[in-house]
């Protein structure tokens, strides 16, 4: 499968789970390390933003709030238009090894399409202005 | 094991998308589309330094890809469209190779050295 549906690291820090915990959960460590500036609503389905000095900007949804094991959002995917309503979902794990913590992250959901897509990428039909239509009016129904 | 069904077809439609993007002639003509909209072949001939004929073969591949569409224009003159939802699949593979967790990892090491140094 050389479509890439999930991204995986695991780095070994020398710091225990506690520090690493409070610099992937805080405003003050994402917004250091990760973006320029954070606010985190630490608890499930709670709101978090990293804004970037060049002024981009990424609003993530808060999952798991497992402290000090599991943290875990979901956010926009890197690259598709500002509008496209599918997201990844990222995970931290951390696990104590020896003085330090194994960090691990996975980031799934890549390959994700939604329905639409589907029909619109496999069905060679011509369409016309009647989906195009169609597609301004669900639009309109969502806003 | 045989491939996922429901990851494999997107991996054929990105496949199409970057075969169709790998040549300048092809390229040239969805970037046509995309920035002045329907065109005929005739049009894009007109416009682009590729002939008539090449740009005709070209068009053929690219509806056969899904990635244009052939649609009745005026006069009874058959006028391309883009097909954007092969673009979609090709920028999700795109995407999961442009997304960088090395660089933010490497940073929050650094981090957490500083921080406690």
């Amino acid at each position: 499968m050389a479509f890439p549906d999930r991204i995986e690291r695991t780095i070994e820090v020398a710091h225990p789970p506690g520090q690493v915990w409070a610099a992937l959960t805080t405003a003050e460590g994402l917004g250091t390390w990760f973006g320029n500036e954070a606010t985190v609503d630490l608890r499930p389905g709670g709101p978090a933003r990293m804004t970037w000095a060049n002024g981009s900007t990424v609003e993530m949804r808060v999952e798991r709030v497992e402290e000090p094991t599991v943290f875990s959002f979901t956010w926009p995917i890197y690259g598709l238009p500002e509008d496209d309503p599918r997201r990844t979902y990222v995970e931290f794990t951390l696990e104590p090894a020896g003085t330090g913590t194994r960090l691990t992250v996975v980031e799934s959901g890549f390959a994700q399409l939604p329905e639409d897509a589907y029909r619109k990428a496999y069905d060679g039909n011509t369409d016309g202005w009647a989906l195009e239509l169609a597609e301004l009016v669900d639009y309109l129904d969502a806003a | 094991m045989p491939p996922d069904p429901v990851l494999a077809e997107p991996e054929a439609v990105a496949e199409q998308v970057f075969v169709a993007l790998a040549d300048p002639s092809r390229r040239a003509i969805l970037a046509e589309l995309a920035s002045a909209g329907p065109a005929t072949a005739t049009d894009l001939a007109a416009r682009l330094p590729i002939t008539r004929q090449a740009i005709a073969k070209h068009l053929a591949l690219l509806a056969e890809a899904g990635l244009v569409t052939a649609e009745p224009g005026e006069r009874r003159r058959v006028r391309y469209r883009l097909r954007s939802a092969p673009m979609q699949v090709a920028q999700q593979f795109l995407a999961a190779l442009a997304r960088d967790w090395d660089g933010p990892l490497s940073a929050l090491q650094d981090h957490l050295d500083r921080s406690t140094g």
